[in-house]
């Protein structure tokens, strides 16, 4: 029973929201349908608040390595929340935008929370460049076409490839950078993403079946019978 | 830890007495960005040749340079040719050619670390929407979204040519903010908008906003645009929204996610196409206006330019050590 009941509830939402897409009659029951991800989605923003305090909570109480760390997530979390929950300096009131100019929210967002996050991504440019240069080797004739379109894009994503090849003539166009680099990626960019969607769709499509006819049963924490 | 705290104060206190001890932004004349830029062309064939002669440079040598790279070129002013690439051209091609009263659904699905390459876009597309008197929709599948889109907004109120319009909340733009449910947030947006949207970010209820009064679902929408930085993104814009309504649809993605959207570009599921930072840069130009993302072409360059150099560096080590190994090896 306990394995039974999640697996008609898998087949009957999903063959609904199959049958939704192919039937227009259906349609509107797929919505409806579709409202229940919301309720849930609702659930799993509480689950996820509560998990990070019980995390950090006990990293902090235990004093574990690094406990300050989680300290300062704590206080940012509680901190965010209250701006939000409680619109506090919201010149609007507890009914005005919770994001209106001059409240707390908008002020911490903007102040902290934006150059933090740009920060935190700007991050990539360094191991990007240490990561290239330790790995992107070439080592064979596979690795060495990799590395030349890599070049190429590197260039022609930048005012530099229109430096670079500025003098090809308009005849030759096609070996300027900027024009290589649009080459890459509307041809062998496009064939080898269009395989792997492809890929990707038909695994998905068989995985969904197995889920909705109960054959894939992991989800459920049981091994496949 | 104490090392780290102590670091992070360091930076503080400088970054703190550099704010406060100098007056007005320093901008280097183009003789000294030259001279710079020679000077970091010089350290980086002394380490190529340094590397051919066995002393293999660490990892904080990278960093230092790719530091260097992005930094300086704040400082420098150069002008720099930027061509408008196909896919950039028919984002603004769709957009301008729209007739004036026109319906504009703006998605943010993004939040701010990926605003340094999506930001500008948006207020460049906010710009040419208001220049061309184009009505203006927005909302967000990530729940930074809208946020993102309140700060692009005010930037392109502010510029002087939308002033004068006297634009409204409500009347000439609206934002309906962030909708949690992903994919099917737009599946239910193909039925009817106020189901998801009931009221915008003020509070104001859905049938009273005047710029809405005529929109019921994508039907009523004349284009679309959708900045994106992941799932919920383009794709699931493509696959609900064109696929199943028709909806006409073009977009603004990170430049790592950019490479996977160009063959819905060429099947014509998508409009027009801007990758990562050089496609904001091109649709800068194609709108005449510059603004941060051509600002920020030069450190990109700058960063491009010192991850080929560093590429080329470990593959002269890389050669060099396969070399020393046979010649060992026949010893």
């Amino acid at each position: 029973m306990k394995r039974q009941v999640p697996v008609i509830i898998t087949f009957i939402v999903g063959a609904v929201l199959i049958v939704s897409v192919f039937f227009p009659p259906a349609e509107r029951l797929g919505e409806n349908f579709s409202v229940f991800f919301d309720i849930i989605a609702v659930f799993a923003f509480f689950l996820g608040g509560g998990n990070l305090i019980r995390i950090h909570g006990n990293k902090i109480y235990r004093r574990q390595k690094d406990w300050a760390f989680s300290a300062v997530t704590l206080t940012g979390f509680i901190v965010m929340l209250a701006a939000g929950l409680f619109k506090i300096a919201n010149p609007n009131g507890i009914t005005g935008d919770v994001a209106a100019t001059g409240s707390l929210f908008q002020t911490l967002y903007y102040n902290i929370f934006y150059p933090l996050g740009s920060t935190m991504y700007a991050l990539l440019a360094f191991y990007v460049a240490s990561a290239s240069y330790r790995a992107f080797r070439a080592k064979n004739k596979e690795a060495t076409i990799l590395l030349i379109a890599a070049f190429i894009i590197l260039l022609g994503r930048t005012p530099l490839g229109v430096y670079a090849t500025g003098w090809v003539p308009e005849s030759f166009s096609l070996l300027q950078i900027p024009n290589l680099a649009i080459w890459i990626m509307s041809s062998p960019n496009l064939a080898g993403q269009r395989a792997i969607m492809i890929g990707i769709a038909l695994g998905v499509i068989s995985m969904s079946l197995r889920l909705i006819l109960g054959v894939e049963r992991t989800y459920l924490g049981v091994d496949n019978e | 830890m104490k090392q780290d705290l102590l670091l992070f104060g360091a930076l503080i206190v400088i970054v703190a007495m550099i704010f406060l001890l100098v007056p007005k932004p320093i901008v280097f004349s183009t003789t000294v960005s030259y001279l710079i830029i020679g000077l970091i062309l010089l350290a980086l064939i002394f380490i190529f040749i340094r590397t051919i002669n066995g002393h293999f440079v660490g990892r904080r040598i990278v960093f230092l340079f790719v530091g260097i790279a992005v930094v300086l070129p704040f400082f420098m002013k150069i002008h720099q040719p930027i061509r408008v690439s196909p896919e950039v051209q028919t984002v603004y091609d769709s957009t301008a050619q729209l007739k004036p009263g026109s319906k504009v659904l703006v998605s943010f699905d993004y939040d701010p670390a990926s605003a340094p390459e999506l930001q500008p876009m948006a207020e460049s597309y906010f710009r040419l929407c208001l220049e061309h008197d184009l009505k203006i929709i927005i909302m967000g599948l990530w729940p930074q979204g809208p946020q993102q889109a309140e700060l692009a907004l005010q930037i392109a109120l502010a510029d002087s040519s939308i002033v004068k319009k006297k634009l409204e909340r409500g009347i000439d733009y609206v934002d309906l903010g962030f909708q949690t449910g992903n994919e099917f947030v737009i599946q239910r947006m193909g039925t009817d908008f106020r189901t998801m949207f009931p009221r915008d970010t003020r509070g104001i209820p859905y049938d009273s906003i005047p710029l809405l009064r005529d929109v019921r679902n994508f039907s009523n929408i004349d284009y679309s645009f959708n900045l994106s930085a992941g799932y919920p993104g383009t794709v699931e814009w493509i696959q609900v929204a064109v696929d199943r309504y028709g909806l006409k649809l073009g977009a603004g993605n990170t430049g790592v996610q950019a490479t996977g959207m160009y063959p819905y570009l060429r099947a014509g599921q998508l409009k027009g196409l801007l990758g990562g930072l050089s496609g904001a840069a091109e649709f800068e130009r194609a709108t005449g206006k510059e603004g941060t993302a051509t600002f920020y072409m030069l450190p990109q360059s700058f960063s491009h330019v010192i991850v080929i150099a560093f590429i080329l560096i470990g593959n002269a080590a890389f050669f060099l050590g396969e070399k020393n190994k046979a010649r060992k090896e026949q010893k």
